[in-house]
């Protein structure tokens, strides 16, 4: 049966109390960046940034699902509620998805502190790690202590996405060829945590050994933030590894109660404030109506693409707009 | 813009089958919809728990295995129990004519059996969705 549309400032409330219902509809409206939403999200702001925020990046097949799914069941045995956001690339050619992450994660769904939401990269369309941000406050308010973001280590979207969580882990993997592949991917020295994953196979003390002498080699990363990343080998078919991971999370966080936590929460909202100005942007221009008779002199060769594309810049970001 | 129409898949309980789940799949990818599969052997209380957290549009479980009168009652009774009594559910796979009228009646938007042409698949999710309106 339909029922009226709930405006999002009213959903908040539910939200809040973690209805399910509420929290995931409001992620729906984030996600698609509707205008509707974002009184809501500023309201939903002011409340969170209680959670601990981890993302989770690394090549696709190297394991993250099924660690992730891993990770949670030792985060809920230690009393903590946990959200999940797995991230897949969307179709370059649909712009459609499959998302076949929760399939990993099947265990955990009837647990009523956890929380599992899919969300596809939406390709070239932009904006989605600007939402994915939105959907980590909206879960915060939801009262999730952690909050794991899964996404591919590919494509700038992905990569900003773990980048501006509080504590970033880059997995590797053994037999995806013989390089790291966090290296060709370019996202090693993102890492605050290296995970070497699948290590019950035979070949994964070789990726190991790799990986520290990489890091040996200053290929490494957080080190300039006065942490040493460290090198975690788990397996999560033996289930081996998670209780160093758990502590690595600990430690790292009580490193961000320190100065360098400050810096880390100020560089995210830089980037957050980067990212909604852009959305805002893109939306407002794309919606000009100049671009019609502006592109007819253009085609008229009275003017020319980069002029008649200034003036337009200049002409929306003078008008009063508001949000 | 607006956002991709959400559909969640399942196959609920000892259905082994998912040849047709998958094609379903990828035929609504490919139309530019965003799919979330939950694989195989699920019980209802996990399907419409997920349903209820990916917020989906349409909730499409897949049926081979003739149990579909006592796992539809089920999920309808937990959308409810879950706020979600409006989520759109549709229903396919092999199932008797005389079970379809009865799904229809029960609440199942549509039921899409054997040999259903993908476009036909796509056009039932896209007008089902588009007559529901904004959420
Ligand atoms: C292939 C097949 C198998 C394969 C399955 C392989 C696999 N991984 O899928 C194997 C050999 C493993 C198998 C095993 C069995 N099978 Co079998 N199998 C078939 C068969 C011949 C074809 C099914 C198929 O893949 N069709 C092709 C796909 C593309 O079509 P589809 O699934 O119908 O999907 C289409 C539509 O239904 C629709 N659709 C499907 N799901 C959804 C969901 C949504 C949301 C939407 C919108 C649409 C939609 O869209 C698809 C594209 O048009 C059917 C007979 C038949 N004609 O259907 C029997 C059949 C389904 N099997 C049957 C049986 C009994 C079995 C076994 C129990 C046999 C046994 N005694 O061991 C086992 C059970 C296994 C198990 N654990 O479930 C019976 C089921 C009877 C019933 N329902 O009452 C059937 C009908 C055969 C028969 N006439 O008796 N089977
Ligand atoms: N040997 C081994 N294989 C694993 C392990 N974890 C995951 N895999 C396998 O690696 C593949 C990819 O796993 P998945 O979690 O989906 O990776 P993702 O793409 O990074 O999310 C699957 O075939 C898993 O079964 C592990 O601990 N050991
Ligand atoms: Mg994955």
């Amino acid at each position: 049966m339909a029922r009226p549309y709930i405006p999002s400032l009213d959903l908040i409330e539910p939200a809040a109390r973690g209805e399910i219902w509420a929290v995931a509809r409001l992620i729906s409206r984030a996600e698609a960046g509707q205008p509707e939403v974002r009184e809501a999200i500023g309201e939903i702001y002011k409340r969170a940034g209680a959670a601990h925020v981890i993302g989770i990046t690394g090549v696709p097949g190297s394991g993250k699902s099924t660690l992730v799914s891993k990770l949670v069941r030792k985060l809920l045995d230690a009393g903590e509620r946990v959200a999940v956001v797995a991230i897949d690339p969307s179709s370059p050619y649909s712009g459609g998805s499959i998302l076949g992450d929760r399939i990993r994660m099947s265990d955990l769904v009837l647990d009523p502190n956890v929380f599992i939401r899919s969300m596809a990269t939406r390709g070239a369309v932009g904006g989605m790690a600007h939402a994915a941000l939105d959907v980590v406050d909206i879960l915060d308010l939801a009262g999730f202590d952690k909050i794991i973001i899964e996404t591919v280590g590919v494509g700038q979207d992905e990569v900003e996405i773990a980048k501006s969580s509080h504590t970033t882990v880059v997995v590797s993997a053994p037999g995806l060829g013989d390089e790291i592949q966090a290296i060709k991917a370019g996202i090693l020295e993102i890492a605050d945590l290296h995970v070497v994953s699948k290590c019950d196979r035979s070949d994964a003390n070789r990726t190991l050994t790799d990986l520290k002498m990489m890091l040996k080699d200053g290929l490494g990363g957080a080190l300039t933030r006065g942490w040493v990343p460290p090198v975690i080998g788990t397996s999560s078919y033996d289930d081996e590894g998670f209780d160093e991971l758990v502590d690595g999370f600990a430690r790292h966080l009580a490193h961000l109660e320190g100065p360098a936590g400050q810096a880390r929460r100020e560089q995210i909202s830089v980037f957050r404030l980067k990212k909604a100005a852009e959305a805002l942007m893109l939306e407002m221009l794309r919606s000009d109506p100049s671009f019609e008779p502006e592109g007819k002199r253009v085609a008229a060769r009275q003017t020319d693409p980069y002029t008649a594309a200034s003036g337009i810049v200049k002409h929306f970001s003078t008008e009063k707009t508001h949000v | 813009m607006s956002a991709p129409i959400r559909v969640l898949l399942a196959k609920v309980g000892l259905d082994g089958h998912d040849r047709g789940v998958k094609v379903v799949a990828r035929t609504l990818r490919d139309a530019g919809m965003d799919v979330v599969y939950t694989g195989l052997h699920r019980t209802p209380e996990e399907v419409v728990t997920a349903a209820v957290q990916e917020d989906v549009d349409v909730l499409g479980v897949s049926l081979l295995s003739g149990v579909q009168m006592t796992v539809f009652p089920k999920i309808f009774a937990l959308l409810e129990q879950h706020k979600v009594g409006d989520m759109i559910v549709i229903a396919g796979g092999v199932m008797p004519d005389e079970d379809v009228e009865e799904l229809k009646k029960m609440g199942v938007a549509e039921v899409l059996l054997q040999d259903t042409p993908p476009q036909q698949i796509i056009n039932t999710l896209t007008s089902l969705v588009e007559a529901r309106g904004a959420r």
